[in-house]
């Protein structure tokens, strides 16, 4: 389905922009209408982070004449393996400057409008007002389903895309020419059962895959050019190497989005049996370490995964993943006469294990706040943070 | 009936409903899309799209990664 161009071309290019973007320019396609219509555009990207990197790189080389960046977190050592727009001597800056210093260095043209702030039901619609189109390169569902609704609610089109270890998925979503989101998928799965990229990696080079087709389905959008993904799921898998695509029809039956919502709570954050498990039942890594040192006899478990014991582990800990918790796998590896004493990476899935071997009958069971990140920060840091 | 699901041919009773399909793959109903030949049902649909045999039903996991 091609669909009229997004944005209205601007006046003129300057000599300097002629000369900038001349390979775009003698594609018949695109030409000096296309390229004018890029120069008025104005874009947001909601994170500039894995996919974010890629897209706003490629939009400001592109001639996008305004870019949004809207991003409260600073840039850590982890996120260099992916998140190319920053570097090195960025560690510790926001991301939102360290990205618009990047763009700046691509194409001074480029008008950079930096949002500092968290994304949430009392900004989202103020803040996407100013925007012709919206990138959605977000790391959590309770983000994509607020992107999402807003995009509804002003009849915005947005390009979506997601990642995880080797896969992706890209769309458009543009409620008045197709599916929304919750089209595909109504509801975000129970809180815990979908790992983020934090806890179960993503491939980093899968980033450039998934962000160079939203940078092209936005050009597309905003020149009017082709066959957008509107009304049609991608789905890239990097180790097979396949492309696939699935159509999606608006859901007739589906619930209208009248207003935006409490997204953490609709998503769920920590599940609620896990919160109620760790309420009093916490202890903190200094904690452990003091109990450690008086000898005291407990029965210390690792429910993060094999690959990531290897990375670091607490001594003493015995790993048995989440998933042996949650299918009751490993209650007969637990013994009866010690405290159980879980932790995890930073005290998600801990709690999440926490409620079911608290269930199981466990009592007296805690996990420790913070995972072994805490312990990493607070009691040994020496060893490797991920 | 034969059917291919997540691209692994699959034996199916008939009458098999996309919704059953879901059931035996995931115990999770929420962030799930299914498509069958290429085509996502909504989830309103699930209940009463029945599986002919040699469709392809795919069950699709939303990831939020970003």
């Amino acid at each position: 389905m091609s669909l009229p161009p997004l944005v209205e071309p601007a006046d003129e290019l300057t000599i300097d922009e002629v000369q900038r973007y001349s390979r775009h320019l003698i594609i018949p396609d695109v030409g000096m209408d296309g390229q004018k219509r890029l120069k008025n555009a104005k874009v947001l990207v909601v994170g500039a982070g894995g996919l974010g990197s890629p897209t706003l790189m490629y939009l400001a080389a592109a001639g996008v004449g305004t870019l949004g960046i809207i991003d409260f977190d600073v840039v850590d050592e982890s996120n260099l393996q992916r998140q190319v727009i920053h570097g090195q001597s960025d560690i510790g800056k926001p991301k939102a400057e360290s990205a618009r210093e990047t763009i700046e260095e691509i194409n001074p043209f480029v008008k950079v409008v930096l949002h500092k702030e968290r994304l949430d039901s009392s900004n989202a619609l103020e803040i996407f007002a100013d925007y012709d189109l919206i990138l959605d390169g977000t790391d959590n569902f309770a983000t994509r389903y607020l992107v999402n609704d807003a995009a509804v609610l002003l009849n915005k089109p947005y390009v979506w895309g997601s990642i995880f270890r080797f896969d992706g998925q890209v769309s458009v979503f543009w409620n008045e020419y197709g599916p929304n989101y919750r089209d595909l998928y109504p509801e975000p799965p129970p809180p815990g059962m979908v790992p983020s990229c934090a806890e179960g990696g993503v491939l980093g080079v899968l980033c450039a895959t998934i962000g160079s087709v939203m940078a092209n389905e936005a050009i597309k959008l905003i020149t009017g050019i082709g066959d957008p993904l509107v009304g049609r799921l991608l789905i890239y898998d990097a180790l097979e190497m396949t492309w696939r695509t699935v159509k999606i029809r608006k859901d007739p039956n589906a619930e209208p989005i009248t207003e935006l919502i409490d997204y953490e709570a609709f998503c769920g954050t920590i599940p609620e049996e896990a919160q109620e498990a760790a309420r009093g039942s916490t202890i903190t890594a200094k904690e452990l370490k003091e109990k450690m040192d008086r000898g005291e006899d407990f029965f210390l478990v690792d429910v993060r995964e094999k690959n990531e014991y290897e990375i670091v582990n607490i001594p003493g800990a015995v790993l048995i993943p989440k998933g042996e918790f949650l299918t009751g796998e490993a209650f007969a590896k637990l013994p009866q006469d010690k405290q159980i004493i879980l932790h995890c990476k930073s005290g998600g899935r801990s709690a999440e294990a926490l409620a079911a071997v608290k269930k199981a009958g466990f009592s007296d069971a805690v996990h420790v706040g913070g995972g072994i990140l805490s312990w990493i920060e607070t009691v040994d840091p020496s060893l490797p943070k991920y | 009936m034969n059917a291919i699901i997540n691209g692994e041919p699959r034996q199916l009773a008939p009458d098999t409903t996309v919704a059953d399909v879901v059931r035996s793959l995931t115990r999770a109903e929420s962030g799930v899309a299914v498509a069958v030949n290429d085509e996502v049902v909504p989830k309103t649909d699930w209940a009463r799209t029945v599986v002919s045999p040699d469709d392809r039903v795919d069950v699709l996991t939303a990831v939020q990664g970003g």
